[in-house]
């Protein structure tokens, strides 16, 4: 058994190579070779390659569109993630499931992989006998035990779809598990049913958001008063993207406007490494909720998903409500800032302006270069929304326009905006499809980016098997991101976020060309070292 | 303008809860009232002597239609009928599929975005489907809905048995929320002493029976051609009846935590009034033979 070639071939202790090489190893090949030839009974080489390419033809294309009782990869997640995500965003405290483990388990590993951090989350593990005689005693034990082990000052719970079948009440649950003592009466459980059957994640975060603003707001309006103090509420909605918790907040302080960040996990996703777990860190506290209709007004980040909170906060509240976009772009910034400015008297700062006019120089260096390069994009409405705007603003066409939580006003919306630009022509908007449309768009009318979260680097590799030249690159921007490092930093809303992204779009076409231009002595002549 | 009412009429299957309804719901329109008849049984017969139809297109069939309740507008799902009251019908699957509570749930809280509940009704009426089977059928009775439950029972063993369980679970919801008995509404089966047999369950429930509806084959005539009595005979001594529920109704201020009873207690009180005989533990478990051997 000696011989140097068989030691490279083989796992060693001193070299452990990963899966990728190990498995391209000959001894690894003829093994899974005779896996396939023996035990798979798949079809043939050719008849799955003749299969492939059908799949990336127009009349599948059609086929595909027709299809109404499946989704395939869907690009939106379940309501009690979003309710998990609003509740991480409050000072101290414990988002709670009342319903499966296992779906628990998945949202905390959703957060997990894309923000790098613990996600503290609990359930109160319904199982078959709760399904038949309703989940009140899980509640009783779950509630007392939560609050006993973790110490919050605040649950919030949601709902998976099994606690919704059988149609469990969460107020009289939460009354009932008060009213026997498991908790103190005063002990602040603010609730939303969530059903991962309707809606979308970013539906089941406006639903727990109003549900906690209810709890703490609806039955003390006495002596609340518009504009009592002073501040402006900021609501962000799903918003995954810390920076923009951040920008934000640093262009309402160089404004020198008070403010309330009405769900804030910017800190608990993301805690120093200093040897100090920290299960809860920073976050909107009790009194600045029961503080908050007193503000001047509420400024919803992403009004599209926003209803529920939206209906809330001008009938309790009485606030009116500003219309307004995400301020995703300049155009949109611009608006937010003076709303801003309009509302609380405070002028935009020369800081402000300055940052517009190196956001509008950014621009000006690169759209020669996004100018006319299409992009097909997806993700939650607003987001997507925003990136057209951005696009349309480079000059860069948006194609394929798709949301899978998106609906009718939506669409509405984004076919207003593509007529408002001579580059949103080409524009097609797509509600509740999901990504395996995307993918046929992607063969059919090749885009020259894809703009998306990571699932999209699956259509990026199907169209790439059919060809380099129908090779579509995805460029990661949305939620979520778990195929690169630090992504959920980055900052996407403001000036500050409109830099950032016209950045990585600029840069995402100059690496397609330096790939496509380096070839030696055929296309290297456009491998320049300037762009 | 009055604050809204919403009652929800719970009772044992094919007690004539719909029948009931209808009828009385249609007195109130009679006298002015304006109201909303939401029905929650996948049967979908609530509301067809208001729309003289054979049964409304229920929310369920048209969410299931278009793909997604999302989808549906309030006027695709409501009618208005006799005495401008206005009709929807929650729908649900075919017996032995699915799960027709989340129906329920799914209809009424569409019902709630969809802006249906408007200011200017004086009621909305629940007519949900005889067994409390899951949360579901409890919807109409969460915090914010019903807050008034009427059971329909007649004399007969088996509706007082429901009305007592019924009673057990509005309990639940009681005593964390504001949903309160409002009454028991007798629906006469024509037996012995029926009307004494209900108030006596009634007192039991720490209730009153708000109304003793008598039997008359009139209601079916109306029945058959989808009427109410109101609307079919509006002279017709049996429509008076439902005027006098109406106005005791709107007049009710009568709502109570339930005390429900024992299983023990009812059967001694269906024993008093002779609609159950006590048992004798001595024949249990014996065949034919062994007890003519005993008798010989």
């Amino acid at each position: 058994m000696s011989g140097t070639g068989k030691e490279n071939a083989m796992q060693t202790a001193e070299k452990i190579k990963p899966c990728y090489p190990l498995f391209r190893d000959d001894d690894y090949r003829k093994s899974l070779a005779d896996k396939r030839s023996q035990f798979e009974e798949g079809h043939s080489a050719e008849t799955v390659h003749e299969t492939f390419l059908w799949t990336t033809t127009q009349e599948y294309q059609e086929l595909n569109f027709k299809r109404s009782a499946l989704t395939v990869d869907p690009a939106k997640a379940c309501q009690p993630l979003g309710a998990v995500l609003c509740a991480t965003g409050f000072h101290k405290t414990l988002p709670y499931v009342h319903g499966s483990q296992g779906c628990v388990a998945y949202f905390r590993t959703y957060f997990n992989r894309h923000f790098k951090e613990p996600c503290s989350c609990v359930s109160d593990s319904m199982t078959e006998d709760a399904a038949v005689f309703g989940g009140q005693k899980n509640m009783y034990d779950g509630l007392a035990n939560a609050k006993a082990i973790y110490r919050p000052e605040m649950i919030a719970v949601s709902t998976t779809c099994m606690a919704e079948v059988i149609g469990d009440d969460l107020n009289a649950f939460i009354n009932n598990t008060k009213k026997e003592g498991h908790i103190p009466q005063d002990f602040p459980v603010p609730f939303a049913h969530t059903p991962s059957f309707v809606g979308s994640h970013t539906t089941g975060w406006d639903n727990m958001f109003e549900g906690i603003m209810r709890s703490f707001t609806l039955n003390t309006m006495e002596g609340k008063q518009v504009g009592a103090n002073g501040k402006i509420n900021i609501v962000p909605g799903f918003e995954t993207y810390l920076g923009n918790y951040r920008a934000i907040k640093r262009m309402l302080g160089e404004m020198d406007v008070d403010y309330t960040y009405l769900c804030d996990p910017s800190e608990v996703f993301d805690t120093p490494a200093d040897g100090e777990f920290r299960m809860y860190a920073g976050g909107t506290t009790q009194d600045e909720i029961k503080d908050a209709p007193n503000a001047i007004t509420t400024l919803l980040l992403q009004p599209t998903h926003l209803e529920k909170t939206k209906k809330f906060v001008e009938n309790t509240w009485t606030h009116e409500v500003p219309k307004l976009n995400i301020p995703m772009g300049v155009d949109w910034t611009d608006e937010f800032l003076m709303k801003v400015s309009e509302v609380t008297g405070k002028a935009i700062p020369g800081s402000l302006a300055k940052e517009r006019g190196r956001c509008m120089d950014l621009i000006a260096d690169s759209h020669a270069w996004l100018h006319g390069k299409k992009f097909a994009l997806y993700g939650d409405p607003d987001f997507v929304l925003g990136m057209v705007k951005i696009l349309l603003e480079c000059g860069a066409e948006p194609t394929h326009i798709l949301s899978h939580n998106g609906n009718k006003r939506w669409t509405k919306a984004v076919d207003k905006l593509l007529a408002s630009s001579p580059f949103g022509v080409n524009g097609k908007v797509y509600a509740g499809n999901d990504l395996w449309h995307m993918r046929s768009l992607c063969f059919t009318d090749k885009p020259d980016f894809l703009i998306g979260n990571s699932y999209g680097k699956y259509i990026q590799r199907d169209t790439r098997h059919k060809g380099e030249e129908f090779e579509v690159p995805l460029i990661r921007l949305g939620f979520p991101i778990f195929d690169r490092h630090h992504l959920h930093r980055q900052t996407t809303m403001g000036y500050e976020g409109t830099m950032s992204i016209v950045t990585q779009l600029t840069n995402a076409v100059l690496e397609q060309l330096d790939k496509e231009t380096m070839a030696m002595g055929t296309t290297d002549f456009n491998f320049d070292l300037v762009r | 303008m009055a604050k809204l009412r919403q009652c929800a009429i719970y009772g044992k299957g094919g007690i004539g809860k719909s029948t009931t309804t209808q009828n009385l719901v249609a007195a109130l329109a009679e006298s002015g009232k304006k109201v909303l008849i939401v029905g929650c049984d996948p049967k979908a017969d609530s509301t067809r002597l208001i729309l003289h139809s054979k049964a409304q297109t229920t929310v369920m069939h048209l969410a299931a239609e278009a793909g997604s309740v999302e989808d549906l507008e309030l006027e695709d799902v409501l009618s208005v009928g006799f005495g401008g009251i206005k009709c929807v019908e929650s729908g649900g699957p075919e017996p032995g599929v699915g799960c027709a509570g989340r129906g329920v749930i799914t209809a009424i809280n569409f019902l709630e975005e969809e802006g249906a509940y408007t200011e200017d009704l004086d009621f909305v009426f629940y007519d949900v489907l005889g067994d409390v089977v899951c949360g579901g059928f409890a919807m109409p009775i969460r915090e914010n809905k019903a807050q008034e439950i009427y059971i329909v029972c007649s004399g007969e063993m088996m509706a007082m048995y429901a009305a007592n369980n019924i009673s057990k679970g509005i309990v639940k919801y009681a005593n964390s929320g504001g949903v309160r008995l409002a009454g028991l509404i007798c629906n006469s089966r024509n037996t012995d002493r029926e009307d004494e047999l209900v108030m006596a369950l009634a007192s039991r429930l720490g209730t009153t029976m708000i109304h003793f509806v008598p039997r008359d084959n009139a209601v079916q005539h109306a029945e058959i051609r989808r009427m109410t009595m109101v609307e079919y005979d509006p002279a017709h001594k049996q429509s008076d009846e439902y005027r006098q529920l109406a106005s005791k109704i709107v007049n009710n201020t009568n709502f109570v935590i339930p005390t429900p009873i024992e299983m023990e207690e009812l059967e001694e009180l269906l024993m008093e009034f002779g609609i159950m005989e006590a048992e004798d533990e001595s024949i249990v478990g014996k065949t034919a033979a062994e007890l003519a051997a005993e008798a010989a």
